[in-house]
């Protein structure tokens, strides 16, 4: 079972910003998946490998040749909060 | 010009008149449309289709329009995947599969309206409100890429592009009374398409009839060095339109007739796998026993793999973001008020799922359920040639009638998740109708074999005319 104090932590771990009221809320629907969830624990899977792709590739190289790339200008279009060819943000801590 | 049109026919028109002249008759219709299935028009859309005409351009869809679904990106025209996160943001560079198109000569018409990141299955969750389905203004017309199906049903384009992670192309398919398929993971590149469960998804084609999804799947599918899951694979899909399923064998998986299908639902399916062996195709039983853990399993993977690709939204460099005092409240407001609530709460679940403790019991755990699911497929498979069974267990729903519980929304997709799962392609068809609502048959195969998914659905729709039937006049 989720707490409240879980989910203040996972919403710091996925810096979301959660509310009194959204804790509970959420509390609550993320609790009734998880249950559902665990069903899975009926089925034996000891044995079993792990599907992470179901396409079986691996690496997939090229040559190592400097191509074009998004100018500064275009990669910045997006944005109002820009200074000398940077993004600009607010101080850490 | 009539509102229905297969791509075939547009075709026609634009040797009779003009590519400017059809684009300027689709953007007549979306401009009376009541279902708000595009979230923008592009007005770029005629100018593109008088310079086809001008340039008498020779490629396969020559000035013929296309919807685009909202997680797709197109230079210059926004990009929102339906949330309030990606506001402004135009993207720099086209996808793969609107290269593709555009060397066509297809012509876009807009982007269309989607649950947000593609979290959902009825078009609610869009931060630009719900698009409504063009049979019944009041339900849902599925999801995710309940846009792209609702202006293809409505007559508002042609052909659509959607995505589909769990069965968002297949499922608006089924609602609207289209044709949509799912392809093999690795035949369609995902360059350019807004990540969520990426292990999951596919770019797929929504159309009025199986040809046209075939005419699409022609010019998008391919090798893309750019996309490193991308198969080198080469298909040709309207050479499989063959109208005949003589000795094709037919598997139905018993779990897919659940408890909880609607019984006009299963007739409906029935009566289309007996349609298929009066055509000369046979039918067997076959059980596939852990497709009953694929739903839980699709949906730990794909909300433990949204938790890492939405990360990126952090209202740094593009789109929406709240202002504060330093950076992390930065990102965690942006966050909170960018993202709506079923994105939040998959996020939350795909983080709790990957945390420390947790990531064995959950996120493995689920991997590993991944693996005996893909085995149920592989063995079902190598007895028959294809698999059918109901796309949706049920009719398309009332707007409102299941948002509020995110459980019973994510049973819905039970018929549908386990094939991106396995990542085998998989179409739904219109196979028949429940108080006026369709009802789709879905064809499964196996891996790369959408040639005979392909001839069995169109073998079943030269056969029946339920793709012929159209919405009541709504725009």
């Amino acid at each position: 079972m989720i707490t409240k104090e879980d989910v203040e932590h996972i919403g710091w771990l996925a810096r979301i910003e959660i509310n009194e009221q959204e804790t509970v809320e959420y509390m609550e629907k993320l609790n009734s998946v998880l249950g559902y969830f665990g069903q899975l624990d009926e089925l034996p899977t000891e044995d079993v490998a792990p599907t992470y792709h179901v396409a079986e590739l691996y690496n997939v190289f090229r040559e190592d040749v400097v191509e074009e790339c998004l100018q500064q200008e275009t990669v910045l279009a997006n944005t109002e909060n820009k200074q000398d060819g940077a993004f600009r943000v607010p101080k850490i801590g | 010009m009539a509102k229905w049109m297969s791509v075939a026919q547009v075709k026609e028109k634009i040797e009779e008149s003009s590519a400017e002249e059809v684009t300027a008759r689709y953007l007549e219709v979306i401009g009376k449309s009541k279902i708000n299935g595009y979230v923008t028009v592009s007005d770029k859309a005629l100018e593109q289709a008088k310079k086809i005409d001008e340039e008498g351009h020779s490629g396969p869809l020559a000035g013929v329009p296309i919807a685009i679904k909202d997680n797709i990106s197109v230079v210059g025209l926004p990009n929102s995947c339906g949330s309030k996160i990606l506001e402004g943001y135009v993207p720099p560079f086209n996808a793969h599969v609107i290269e593709k198109l555009l060397a066509a000569g297809a012509v876009v018409l807009g982007k269309t309206n989607m649950d947000e990141f593609a979290m959902g299955s009825s078009t609610e969750t869009s931060h630009f409100g719900p698009t409504s389905n063009p049979w019944d203004l009041e339900r849902v017309p599925g999801g995710s890429s309940g846009g792209s199906a609702a202006v293809v049903a409505a007559g508002e384009a042609p052909f659509a592009l959607g995505s589909d992670t769990g069965g968002s192309v297949r499922c608006p398919a089924s609602f609207c009374g289209i044709v949509g398929l799912k392809p093999t993971y690795g035949c369609v590149s995902r360059y350019g398409v807004v990540a969520y469960a990426n292990s999951l998804e596919q770019v797929g084609p929504l159309a009025n009839n199986v040809e046209d999804i075939a005419v699409l799947m022609d010019v998008i599918g391919g090798y893309d060095r750019k996309d490193s899951t991308s198969i080198d694979n080469k298909t040709e899909y309207q050479k499989a339109l063959v109208d005949d399923v003589k000795g094709l064998k037919i598997g139905v998986p018993k779990e897919f007739f659940g408890e909880g299908i609607h019984p006009d639902v299963e007739k409906a399916v029935w009566d289309a796998i007996h349609k298929c062996e009066s055509l000369g195709a046979t039918w067997k039983e076959v059980s596939m026993p852990n497709i009953n853990y694929a739903l839980a399993s699709y949906y730990i993977i794909a909300m433990c793999e949204a938790s890492s690709n939405l990360a990126r939204f952090d209202g740094t460099r593009y789109g929406f973001r709240e202002s504060a005092e330093n950076w992390h409240a930065m990102v965690s407001k942006t966050r909170a008020d960018g993202f709506g609530t079923e994105v939040k709460r998959r996020i939350l679940l795909g983080t709790y799922a990957l945390s420390a403790g947790y990531h064995d019991k959950y996120y493995l755990k689920a991997l590993k359920v991944r693996t005996l699911v893909k085995q149920d497929f592989d063995k079902a498979l190598s007895e028959v040639d294809l698999l059918m069974a109901p796309t949706m267990p049920n009719p398309a729903f009332k707007i409102g009638e299941k948002i509020e519980d995110p459980l019973t929304l994510y049973l819905s997709d039970i018929n549908t998740c386990p094939i991106n799962l396995a990542g085998v392609p998989s179409i739904s068809v219109p196979c028949g109708f429940t108080d006026g609502l369709p009802v789709g048959l879905q064809i499964m195969g196996k891996p790369f074999d959408e040639p005979t998914v392909l001839r069995a659905a169109y073998t079943f729709e030269q056969n029946t005319d339920y793709h012929t039937k159209r919405p009541p006049e709504v725009a």
